[in-house]
């Protein structure tokens, strides 16, 4: 490594780490010269792992998001105590992919965890992500007691005013969100956005405050640095849970993209609905949080065989 | 005969099952999930005799080999296997450790009257299927629930105090554990108990065993008559006076050189304590020392007494009204999958607390009300506490006396305890015009179901016909008891669900591969 990289990497990680409180988010810090790179990168045809690998390149490779020494957060579904054909949680093998590629970007740690809705160690151990993580070298940590999070004011939220976030999510310089794409029987559609419920304590809030917008709302105090969606299996009914086997379809598709709206946008399109049809995207676009019309971004397409 | 050597055998037995007993109640890591566990409770006394009513099982014999052990050689059963009673031992052993007297324990005279009529009840209550009495004089389930209410918290906060230290060093090998404390009144309840056995131990060895615990006195009544006796040399005896000394059941008499067989639990102190050799386990008889009548008098009257109350206790049994809660919201409250009915599960539970401690999502909780008189300290299903995992048949797996009997897990999911029943009025998409389906989300079945609503809303639709009643709908829903917006009514008598439809795709995904 060259010097002057070594203090531009420097520099910026401290930054990141530093300032993300100060700015209440990571945008502020991130806004460095444009790539030329790919705002969103959509694939199909493989397997989890692969389809991760084809997506990340197409949108700047894994280094432009993992600096050496930095800490990184993933944060999958794992919300359901059922197994990985069932596609109520993320698909063990891409959260493998993402924990082994950020480990070999310098990570001195990779972090996976998820605030549970049935009991958290059953998800973890039955999702099979907790084997598949800690075998890329990733450490699954819990989340299921209040003393994990930590109350943050959220200044630009309508309805969420203030929450209890997972401490890890405050504390990491790296934070990638690698939701499943289902059905949702609420929300309709269960995305990048939806999954970032998972990081905080009191989801009855939500429900009861007006459920799109306090999604919408908790992206103006954090947006992952890294959406990952996996479709590999995606749950097209009976979501977010789901009941059998037969609730799934083996889509085989990934879309990767930095800004969270657009991810989600893309995915409601493969899932056959119109973004502007999803509450919480709608929301979080007019909020300018992201861009959900795709004809207005670069977009990588690939076919894997 | 080497007494000192089975005495040491004694113990070693006795830490074996205390141990073995104690950390099936503290698994908190749910690392027992499993049936064979439960074996470990094979022996207990009660819980055997209820899972024989219950269930007529040929494998569930445990009392009688425990029978048949005392008619052999006594009350082995107290000193060993019964988890109280070396708990009770565990006391005794620190107050002589901390006395300076010579000679500890005194001869004391029994309570016949009081032990016989509290055998007497418990027997009519067996036999009336009034269990709350076996509920609580039973030796095993008086300390499950010490284990379950009392010393399980201690233990979650301090796990929970060091998973935190660990993880502040990067170290996750623990993790906090949810910690829910009983309901103050069984809380308390358990103190009282734990506070009266430590009393009672700590001052007079096995008094409990010898005047309040019916399995105790039973045991008493036919090691009367076993095979193997602790007796008297009477030859050898300086009357020194170390036997009494040790006896933690004060009931040696050396003016008469005779042993109160009812009360003896085989600790065999006495006979590492005498130097003499003037006492031993043997089958002849030494010296004659029948039961007095007196005693037999005492016995055979106390039953009669019992046998007149037993019209008053059966006038209590009539009276138990669990539709009294129909006030509220339900009609019944929700026992746990593998009781059958709540009748049948009343009937046999004896409140031990071993599922409300496995339970992994602790929605077993302790009733105090809920099932009225006959099920105090029973466990039900607490919907504002957890939700029963749709994969978990724990409960069912670990119950010793088979009130929860061990079904399979298809068996579980098509169990229905209750119905989810939509109370549409107080529901956030009616009063305030959002979207929430916390409800339908949690559903495993889908049998609540969001339907479209006004405008884009979708608002909950309950199908009772594959509805479980696991309370997943009704615990994260987000308006606070005793408002909820569904709730699970209990059935009296568990129903089978139907199966969810696997219905065709319907909502296939696009055919373009990239529709953007």
């Amino acid at each position: 490594m060259k010097r002057r990289d070594f203090l531009r990497t420097g520099i910026g990680a401290s930054l990141l780490s530093g300032a993300l409180p100060l700015f209440g988010g990571l945008e502020s810090v991130k806004g460095m010269p444009a790539s030329t790179e790919y705002d969103l990168a959509a694939v199909r045809g493989g397997n989890g792992g692969d389809m991760f690998d084809r997506a990340i390149e197409a949108i700047g490779g894994i280094g432009k998001y993992v600096k050496s020494r930095q800490k990184v957060v993933v944060k999958p579904n794992i919300g359901w105590d059922a197994p990985p054909e069932r596609a109520a949680n993320t698909n063990p093998d891409v959260v493998a992919r993402i924990v082994q590629r950020c480990k070999e970007a310098g990570a001195s740690e990779v972090y996976v965890f998820d605030n549970t809705c049935n009991k958290w160690d059953r998800c973890y151990r039955n999702s099979g992500i907790e084997e598949a993580v800690k075998a890329a070298g990733g450490k699954m940590i819990p989340g299921n007691t209040e003393s994990f999070y930590k109350e943050v004011d959220i200044p630009n939220g309508v309805s969420l005013k203030k929450a209890k976030v997972h401490k890890m999510i405050l504390e990491s310089d790296v934070f990638i969100n690698v939701p499943v794409m289902k059905h949702h029987s609420s929300t309709r559609i269960s995305l990048a956005m939806k999954n970032l419920m998972g990081v905080v304590w009191d989801r009855k809030f939500y429900h009861s405050n007006d459920l799109h917008q306090c999604i919408a709302d908790f992206c103006t105090f954090i947006k992952p640095d890294l959406n990952i969606i996996d479709g590999y299996n995606m749950m097209t009914k009976n979501g977010p849970r789901g009941v059998s086997v037969a609730d799934v379809t083996n889509l085989k598709a990934l879309i990767a993209s930095p800004d969270i709206v657009a991810a989600d946008a893309a995915a409601t399109k493969m899932f056959g609905l119109e973004p502007s049809e999803i509450g919480h995207i709608k929301i979080a676009h007019n909020m300018r949080l992201g861009n959900m019309n795709l004809e207005e971004l670069s977009i990588s397409k690939q076919k894997m065989a | 005969m080497n007494y000192s050597k089975l005495k040491k055998a004694r113990v070693i037995v006795s830490l074996l099952f205390f141990i073995l007993s104690i950390s099936l109640f503290l698994d908190i890591y749910e690392k027992y999930a499993n049936e064979t566990v439960q074996e470990i409770l094979y022996l207990q006394f009660i819980p055997s005799v209820m899972k024989f009513l219950s269930t007529f099982a040929i494998g569930t014999i445990g009392f009688l080999i425990i029978i048949a052990l005392t008619a052999f050689m006594g009350r082995i059963y107290c000193s060993s296997i019964c988890p109280l009673g070396i708990l009770q031992d565990a006391f005794a052993w620190i107050a002589r450790k901390r006395s300076t007297k010579k000679f500890f324990y005194k001869k004391k005279k029994s309570y016949p009257i009081l032990r016989y009529s509290l055998l007497g009840i418990t027997i009519i209550g067996l036999i009336l299927s009034f269990s709350t009495i076996v509920t609580l004089l039973d030796p095993y389930s008086n300390f499950g629930r010490i284990m379950t209410y009392l010393i399980r918290p201690v233990v979650v906060l301090v796990n929970n105090g060091l998973s935190l230290l660990l993880h502040k060093v990067e170290v996750y090998t623990l993790s906090p554990v949810k910690l829910v404390m009983a309901p103050w009144f069984i809380f308390s309840f358990s103190l009282a108990l734990l506070a009266t056995i430590t009393y009672m131990s700590y001052k007079r060895g096995r008094l409990f065993c010898n005047s309040i615990c019916p399995v105790g006195t039973f045991l008493g009544l036919l090691s009367k008559i076993s095979f193997l006796k602790i007796q008297f040399k009477a030859d050898n005896c300086t009357k020194c006076g170390k036997c009494i000394g040790a006896c933690k059941s004060e009931c040696i008499d050396i003016k008469t050189f005779s042993i109160d067989h009812s009360r003896c639990v085989d600790c065999f102190n006495c006979l590492t304590a005498c130097e003499d050799s003037a006492l031993v386990l043997t089958a002849k008889k030494q010296l004659s020392a029948d039961i007095t009548n007196n005693e037999r008098r005492t016995v055979i009257a106390t039953g009669i007494g019992l046998l007149l109350g037993q019209t008053v206790l059966a006038d209590v049994k009539t009276k138990k009204d669990t539709s009294k809660l129909l006030v509220n919201e339900k009609d019944h409250p929700v026992s746990p999958p593998g009781s059958i009915s709540i009748k049948r599960f009343n009937d046999i539970c004896t409140g031990c607390g071993l599922c409300v401690a496995a339970c992994p999502t602790q929605v077993l909780q302790p009733a105090v009300k809920q099932y009225g008189l006959i099920g105090f300290m029973q466990p039900h299903m607490d919907y504002l506490s957890g939700f029963c995992n749709f994969d978990c048949r724990g409960c069912g797996q670990i119950c010793p006396t088979g009130a929860i009997l061990p079904i399979t897990i298809e068996e579980k999911q098509l169990t229905q305890l209750g119905k989810a029943v939509f109370v549409k009025e107080n529901c956030v998409v009616y009063t305030d015009g959002t979207d929430c389906g916390a409800c339908s989300e949690h559903c495993p079945t889908k049998a609540v179901n969001m339907v479209p609503y006004e405008g884009k809303l979708l608002i909950p639709e309950v199908n009772q016909d594959i509805c479980i009643g696991c309370g997943a709908c009704e615990h994260p829903c987000p308006i606070d008891a005793p408002y909820k917006a569904i709730f699970v009514n209990g059935n009296a008598i568990h129903q089978a669900a139907e199966k969810p439809k696997e219905e065709e795709q319907t909502t296939a995904p696009v055919e373009e591969d990239f529709p953007f």
